[in-house]
């Protein structure tokens, strides 16, 4: 293929419009390219993160949502074959750079799994785990209250402090590794589905946790469940998957503030799938 | 055959059907042998309790709890006691657990906290197990010919310059417990290293993912949150490698010295219960016989109670760290 053809080929490749929030920037995401191997997992998405407010990113199942978010904390470094073309900036800093060490860019950008991990220790131990991390000198017993309390956990559990994290349910669970995350207040926060172990009781006390977290933090959220992301996110980024090229590859279709993509879909994938039509 | 309710149920399929007589049968088979195969073990260590205790009996009549407190081993004016060589073993073993262990646990960390290549590590791993099939002679001979010879410019170093600290406070006198040790943590590294390998493996992804998720590097990912998860594993593993260096004979009968005292520096010659039942058989009069019985009985009373021990604190671990009750 000449050099024209394919960047003709590349012209006709569909793309999000770019969007820009009207508020500032946290993170500035543009992956062009990211591969896994030979494998191109993920191409052109341009995900700005806005601060004090929830990203929500939404899509079918592979693809590359969780990819996208796991870029921003260099999460993926943890993949060996893992390799992306394009930048993400935290604070107008590449979080890539040569010099940065991903440890340091993981402290400021804290994250929260699909499946509930605690560590087998105490639940105290738990949260205090990032504190002492990072060697704060404070007071420990006061930091562990209140992240438990903010991640409505303190009544159930302000009796057990010693207990080991994994005594507790699902749900607990997961909300104490969110107290675990928030413990050293970390500016963005990254939640990978962190509702799909959940019951739906669970999954409300987690919602509201997140709306009160913005208020502090910024937080970019991955979910597969649309009405999650109607009722939480105030931006939405709607990824999809393009079979054209062979392979499966994601890319973001549409990005715009939440009533908007679902009310209000420019792009007719979005406009699918917000009313349901695949999944 | 089983009462099938359904048979006559107007839409039920003709292809379901109950399991055939044969099928119940093949089922209380399997569960026989397997019961049978459980039980046999059970019995079998209740045996060997009993022909042992049998067979000691006379000398626990004799002697009865004189023998654990006893120091001298004098056929001649038929007094037995054990006390030493109980030291020795508790010793021996304790000092190859720490050597062994600490060896043993970060060889598994190398091998699975991606130091090297999965490929690599596996061949390593081959190789540390390897020192297991290594039989027991074999290593006392080596331990004769290479260990003592290279540990006496060391030993005596240390005696000259540290010998007011009690562990050095002698001279190597050739066997002792010193060679006797450092060949047994060898001997129990395959244990440790193999099982230890294991707990880390179990670890699921996710406690690695949520370490670094936390911004750990990875030393810290592996002391504070790795070692903590395999906590309960790696016990189990210096357990089962207290056990084995309990047991060995044949290397420490070679390597200790059969020396019969109590002495806390590591270059003093020493004996274990089961280097005294290796050495002194051959030659035993039934007297004696009945003694070195007894002996059996209380290395197998030691090992029992260190197993006992170990477990409970296994279990301790696991109620503690993994909330499981």
């Amino acid at each position: 293929m000449s050099a024209t053809a394919e960047a003709m080929a590349q012209s006709i490749l569909p793309t999000a419009a770019a969007f820009s929030p009207v508020g500032p920037t946290v993170i500035d995401c543009q992956l062009e390219k990211v591969f896994y191997g030979d494998f191109l997992a993920v191409r052109n998405s341009n995900v700005p993160i806005e601060k004090g407010k929830i990203t929500g990113f939404i899509g079918p199942s592979g693809c590359g949502k969780s990819t996208v978010l796991r870029s921003l904390n260099r999460m993926n470094d943890l993949i060996p074959i893992f390799r992306f073309e394009g930048h993400v900036k935290y604070h107008g800093q590449d979080v890539y750079g040569k010099n940065v060490d991903p440890v340091v860019v993981r402290r400021y950008i804290g994250m929260v799994f699909q499946q509930p991990n605690p560590f087998s220790m105490s639940i105290f131990d738990n949260v205090a785990f990032g504190l002492r991390l990072n060697r704060y000198k404070g007071n420990l017993e006061e930091r562990v209250q209140k992240a438990l309390e903010r991640a409505a956990l303190w009544k159930e559990v302000k009796d057990k402090l010693q207990k080991s994290g994994l005594s507790l349910s699902g749900g607990q669970q997961q909300r104490l590794c969110i107290a675990r995350a928030i413990a050293t207040e970390p500016d963005v926060l990254l939640m990978d589905e962190p509702c799909s172990a959940l019951d739906p009781i669970a999954t409300r006390q987690v919602e509201q946790l997140m709306l009160e977290l913005k208020e502090r933090y910024t937080v970019a959220l991955v979910t597969h469940n649309m009405q999650q992301a109607t009722r939480v996110a105030d931006t939405t980024a709607f990824f999809g998957v393009d079979i054209s090229q062979g392979g499966r590859t994601g890319y973001l279709v549409e990005m715009g503030e939440t009533s908007r993509i679902f009310e209000d879909p420019q792009e007719e994938l979005t406009k699918q799938y917000v009313s349901g039509e695949f999944s | 055959m089983a009462v099938n309710p359904f048979q006559h149920a107007d839409s039920a399929s003709s292809i379901s059907g109950p399991p055939s007589g044969s099928d119940y049968l093949a089922d209380s088979i399997f569960r026989v042998i397997a019961l049978s195969c459980a039980s046999l073990i059970v019995v079998l260590i209740l045996y060997i309790l009993w022909e042992i205790g049998g067979l000691a009996l006379p000398a626990m009549a004799q002697h009865g709890l004189g023998f654990v407190s006893g120091t001298t081993w004098n056929v001649g004016s038929q007094e037995f006691g054990v006390l030493p060589e109980i030291w020795g073993t508790l010793y021996s073993s304790f000092l190859a657990l720490i050597l062994g262990g600490t060896f043993g646990v970060g060889i598994a960390i190398f091998l699975t906290q991606d130091f090297i290549h999965a490929r690599l590590a596996a061949v390593f791993r081959t190789i540390v197990e390897l020192l297991a099939a290594i039989p027991s002679v074999v290593y006392g001979l080596w331990g004769i010919y290479v260990v003592i010879p290279m540990l006496r410019p060391v030993a005596e170093w240390l005696h000259s310059e540290l010998g007011f600290i009690p562990i050095f406070g002698t001279e190597l006198s050739g066997p002792g417990m010193a060679p006797a040790a450092l060949v047994l943590a060898i001997m129990i590294l395959p244990t440790v290293a193999a099982i230890t390998v294991d707990a880390f493996r179990r670890i699921p992804y996710k406690v690695k993912e949520a370490a670094y998720g936390m911004g750990t590097t990875r030393w810290e990912a592996i002391l504070k949150v790795m070692l903590p998860t395999a906590s309960s594993g790696i016990l189990a593993a210096l357990v089962l490698g207290f056990g084995r260096a309990l047991g060995e004979t044949m290397a420490l009968a070679m390597l200790i010295g059969n020396s019969n005292q109590i002495n806390l520096s590591l270059f003093a010659p020493a004996n274990t219960l089961a280097s005294l039942l290796a050495s002194s058989f051959p030659e035993a009069g039934q007297i004696e016989v009945q003694a070195l019985m007894y002996a059996a009985v209380v290395l197998l009373v030691i090992t029992l109670i260190v197993n006992i021990l170990g477990l409970g604190i296994q279990q301790y671990t696991v109620r503690k760290f993994e909330g499981k009750a």
